[in-house]
C-alpha cells in the first residue's frame, strides 16, 4: 500500500495504490488523518484509480472519512475507474453520500 | 474451451495476523486459475476469501493468536472454499449477516463483509459456535469460456 499527497487549492488529495484491505487500512486511515488534520482542509479527494484491491475494509475507511470531513464541514469526493472498485462502492451504497468522478479535475469541480 | 477439473483439493494454515490476508486471497485465487476464470471471477474469489479471513482475524480471534485454516476444492467448474477459525464464535448468525452490522463500530468496520461474500459467490453457508469457532463455506461456479461474452 503507498500513499501519495497533494494540495489543490482547499482540497487535500489523496493518491492510494496497491492493495486496500484491514490490513493496510489502519495505519492508513491514521496517515490520511493526520495529514488531513495538520494542513487544515476541509475537503478530501480519495484517489482510488490504482488501487488493486479493495474489500470492505476500503468502505468502512471511506465512511470515516466521510464523517469525518462532515464535521469540519467539508466534503470528500472519490476518483475511480475500475468496474470492481465501483461495484464494491455501488453496493455499499456509498454512491447515496460520496460524489464519484473519473478524474481529479471533475472531483475539483464538483 | 471450458475447462473441467476432476477434483483437486489444497489446505491452508497460518497464524491469525492481518499481514496474512493478503497472503490467504493470493493462495486461493491462484488455486482457483486452474478453472481458467476471468479477471472478475478472480477479484470476486480474492474479495470473498478477504472478508472471511478479516473476520476470523478481528471477530475469531479478537487479535489474540489462533490458527486459521483455508481449505478449498474444485470439482467440476465449481470452487468450495470453507475459511474456519476456533475462536470465540458468533451468537447469533443471522445478525450479523445483516448489511450494516458490525459488533466493532469504533474499528470503522462497515458491517458489509458476509453481504460481500454473498453477493460474490454463489453460495454462502456460515456455521457458528460460541467459543468453539466459526466456519464459512463458499461456493462459485466458474462460467465456462464458451459462455463468455
Amino acid at each position: 500500500m503507498q500513499m501519495d499527497y497533494d494540495i489543490v487549492d482547499d482540497y487535500l488529495i489523496v493518491k492510494l495504490s496497491g492493495e486496500l484491505d484491514h490490513h493496510t487500512s489502519e495505519s492508513l486511515r491514521r496517515k490520511i488523518d493526520r495529514y488531513y488534520s495538520s494542513k487544515n482542509l476541509s475537503n478530501l479527494i480519495l484517489d482510488l484509480r490504482d488501487l488493486k484491491f479493495m474489500d470492505s475494509s476500503g468502505i468502512g475507511l471511506i465512511m470515516g472519512r466521510y464523517k469525518m470531513c462532515k464535521d469540519k464541514k467539508g466534503n470528500i469526493s472519490i476518483v475511480s475507474t475500475s468496474p470492481y472498485i465501483n461495484r464494491m462502492l455501488k453496493m455499499s451504497g456509498i454512491y447515496q453520500i460520496v460524489d464519484v468522478f473519473s478524474d481529479i479535475d471533475e472531483a475539483i469541480k464538483g | 474451451m471450458e475447462k473441467s477439473i476432476d477434483k483437486n483439493y489444497m489446505k491452508l494454515e497460518f497464524l491469525s495476523k492481518s499481514s496474512n490476508e493478503s497472503f490467504a486471497r493470493v493462495v486461493v485465487a491462484a488455486f482457483a486459475s486452474q478453472l481458467d476464470p476471468t479477471i472478475e471471477e478472480i477479484s470476486d474469489i480474492k474479495t470473498a476469501v478477504s472478508e472471511a479471513v478479516t473476520n476470523a482475524i478481528i471477530h475469531g480471534y479478537e487479535y489474540g493468536e489462533g490458527m486459521v485454516v483455508v481449505e478449498a476444492k474444485l470439482e467440476g467448474n465449481r470452487i468450495e472454499i470453507t475459511i474456519e477459525d476456533f475462536g470465540r464464535g458468533i451468537e447469533d448468525v443471522q445478525k450479523a449477516m445483516e448489511p450494516f452490522y458490525t459488533s466493532k463500530p469504533d474499528l470503522e468496520r462497515s458491517g458489509m463483509g458476509f453481504t460481500v461474500m454473498e453477493t460474490f459467490m454463489d453460495e454462502l453457508v456460515v456455521e457458528s459456535e460460541l467459543n468453539k469457532g466459526t466456519k464459512v463455506k463458499m461456493i462459485k461456479e466458474i462460467k465456462s469460456q464458451s459462455n463468455r461474452e
